[in-house]
């Protein structure tokens, strides 16, 4: 092997998901052309753009959320380690308990938040009550919410304020143990405070997990993400590290929509 | 200079206008209108019952006790729940109507709630745009099939199709009536149920699906017990149809009062059917006219009963689906 493979063969195993030719279809509407991106494994990659670019769906995409709108089409391909997501006779279930995902108005179920947290683990097939119980709290501490809810793990999750029902819903998704997580504009229905929290909790799980946000808020991409890829009425114009593009971005609409042009 | 507005001592400026406040005073009164309707058909029907109480006519007649009661009759050898009332002496026995009535009912809602709420599973959460959009009209439209016709359909169709198929002793009976009553609940309970599920926010599905939930785990975990005070509402709606039905009973059930709790086969005759069948005969004021009043009251505050245990039943389901203690 060269030395030249051997760079290539290390850089693919940096490579989590590789997207492909991606074009997405929402009937005659083409919402996404021609996306080549690669996400890296242990970072956190934005997806930044103005409202509409097609950034969502998008990421949406990369879990095959999309399969559940009846008029979305999505061509091309999408690899997980190298398999693709979209070929015939993979199952979305099994994509979805790899790659989680946390949406942007917090969702929990009218369960209580130790339910909530074992969901995942309940239906994927979890009988084992200690083995429950072990990841529901090794999940919400990983997700900095157990110090706060350790007390009251029966009482309703909607009795939870809503950063901490945002980062109860992280703790659900981290609970099934994905390898890439999803985040649609996490904080965007957030105050200040609880946006701070979560963005700190974005900055540990990178430690562990690869993270794919949609965000709205340039300097949250600033602030937590390795990588930024931005979107232009459904195209990726440039990507690249997060500190460059904001610093020295290469192309002229990347400048315009990060110095506030437009957007 | 500004111009100042007179202004009345009683009249202060911080008032709602004037037709805000006739038009919530107008509201108001609609609504007594509908509750006052209510309690007046209640008084007007007990008011024909109640002089049952102290009417000398009705004491020579009828002893109040053996309307609830067993009693040995002359002529047979046990206390029996008899309802006679042509006989030589009137028999005004409550029991086998009541009992019939809540057979046929219970039996229809046994039939009635798996079907109304798995196919209104199916037509939400299941079948294609196409069928829906023809499956949830026509059964809708079977709601609106006069029960006279459902009636005679159950009379003809049903009971000779049942006694094939289950050899049942007597052609028409408890199960042909209450087969005839679930095709006037199904619609209803599907139809709340399937707006019920359909209310259910979008959100919560996909936040299932996204932690790796297969169709049926979301429908059966997440959507239908969040639809659930619906489901529930339209259980206790159809529970009302159901009991208060009187032509498809009046016409499938066999309308002899037999007093047998556990035997579903037999015939029966239900508190509807009665007052329907009978009243048109009576004399007014007449101790039989009594007496079917009293059943009417009757069937009034067991219908009135069960409406309100629903409701608690909905209001503590929403309540965990909403708590926030």
């Amino acid at each position: 092997m060269s030395e030249s493979q051997k760079a290539v063969a290390e850089a693919r195993n940096d490579v989590k998901m590789e997207t492909r030719n991606v074009n997405i279809f929402y009937g005659a509407n083409q919402a996404i052309r021609d996306v080549d991106l690669d996400i890296t494994d242990r970072s956190v990659t934005a997806l930044i753009g103005p409202s509409g670019c097609g950034k969502s769906t998008y990421l949406r995409a990369l879990n095959r959320m999309n399969d559940t709108i009846h008029s979305c089409r999505v061509e091309g391909r999408i690899l997980l380690d190298g398999e693709n997501i979209y070929d015939r006779g993979v199952d979305p279930v099994e994509v979805r308990r790899r790659v989680g995902m946390v949406f942007q108005k917090s969702n929990p179920f009218p369960k209580s938040i130790f339910d909530n947290v074992a969901f995942g683990l309940r239906i994927g097939g979890e009988k084992d009550k200690d083995v429950i119980a072990q990841r529901v709290e090794e999940s919400l501490k990983g997700a900095a919410l157990w110090d706060e809810v350790k007390d009251r793990l029966q009482s309703s999750a909607l009795g939870l304020s809503g950063g901490q029902q945002q980062r109860l819903c992280i703790a659900r998704c981290l609970a099934v143990w994905p390898e890439v997580i999803l985040m649609d504009e996490p904080a965007s229905a957030l105050d200040p405070l609880a946006t701070a929290k979560i963005e700190e909790l974005i900055r540990e799980l990178r430690e562990r997990y690869t993270i794919v946000i949609v965000t709205h808020s340039m300097q949250q991409a600033a602030r937590v993400s390795d990588f930024t890829a931005f979107f232009y009425m459904g195209e990726l114009v440039e990507y690249g590290k997060t500190d460059m593009m904001f610093t020295r971005p290469t192309k002229k609409r990347t400048e315009e929509y990060i110095s506030g042009r437009f957007g | 200079m500004r111009p100042r507005r007179a202004k009345s001592k009683l009249e202060s400026s911080f008032r709602t206008p004037l037709w805000h406040r006739i038009a919530e005073r107008a509201i108001a009164v609609l609504a007594l209108a509908a509750i006052a309707a209510i309690a007046l058909i209640f008084i007007f029907i007990a008011r024909e019952a109640v002089p049952m109480l102290w009417e000398a006519e009705f004491a020579e007649e009828v002893q109040i006790r053996d309307l609830f009661f067993a009693k040995e009759w002359k002529g047979y050898d046990e206390p029996v729940f008899v309802w006679q009332p042509v006989g030589e002496p009137a028999k005004f026995n409550v029991m086998p109507l009541f009992v019939g009535s809540l057979k046929v009912t219970l039996l229809a809602m046994l039939m009635s709630i798996p079907l109304g709420v798995g196919c209104a599973m199916f037509i939400a959460l299941y079948a294609p745009r196409a069928v829906r959009e023809v499956v949830k009209p026509a059964i809708e439209l079977l709601a609106g099939i006069p029960s006279v016709v459902l009636g005679f359909f159950a009379l003809m169709v049903i009971a000779s199709w049942a006694q094939a198929t289950f050899g049942f002793h007597f052609r028409l009976n408890a199960v042909v009536a209450a087969i005839g009553l679930a095709l006037t609940i199904v619609p209803v309970i599907f139809t709340i149920s399937e707006d019920a599920i359909q209310a259910v926010p979008n959100t919560l599905t996909e936040a299932a699906l996204a932690l790796g939930a297969r169709k049926y785990q979301v429908a059966l975990r997440i959507v239908v017990p969040a639809a659930l005070p619906g489901i529930a509402a339209g259980v206790v709606l159809g529970f009302g149809r159901a009991i208060g039905e009187t032509m498809i009973v009046l016409m499938a059930s066999g309308n002899a009062a037999i007093m047998e709790l556990f035997d579903f086969t037999t015939i029966v005759r239900t508190v509807t059917a009665t007052i329907a069948a009978e009243l048109g005969e009576v004399a007014q004021g007449d101790p039989h006219w009594r007496v079917l009043f009293l059943l009417g009251v009757m069937l009034f505050a067991v219908t009135f009963v069960l409406n309100i245990l629903g409701d608690v039943i909905i209001q503590r389901l929403q309540k965990r689906l909403t708590a926030s203690s």
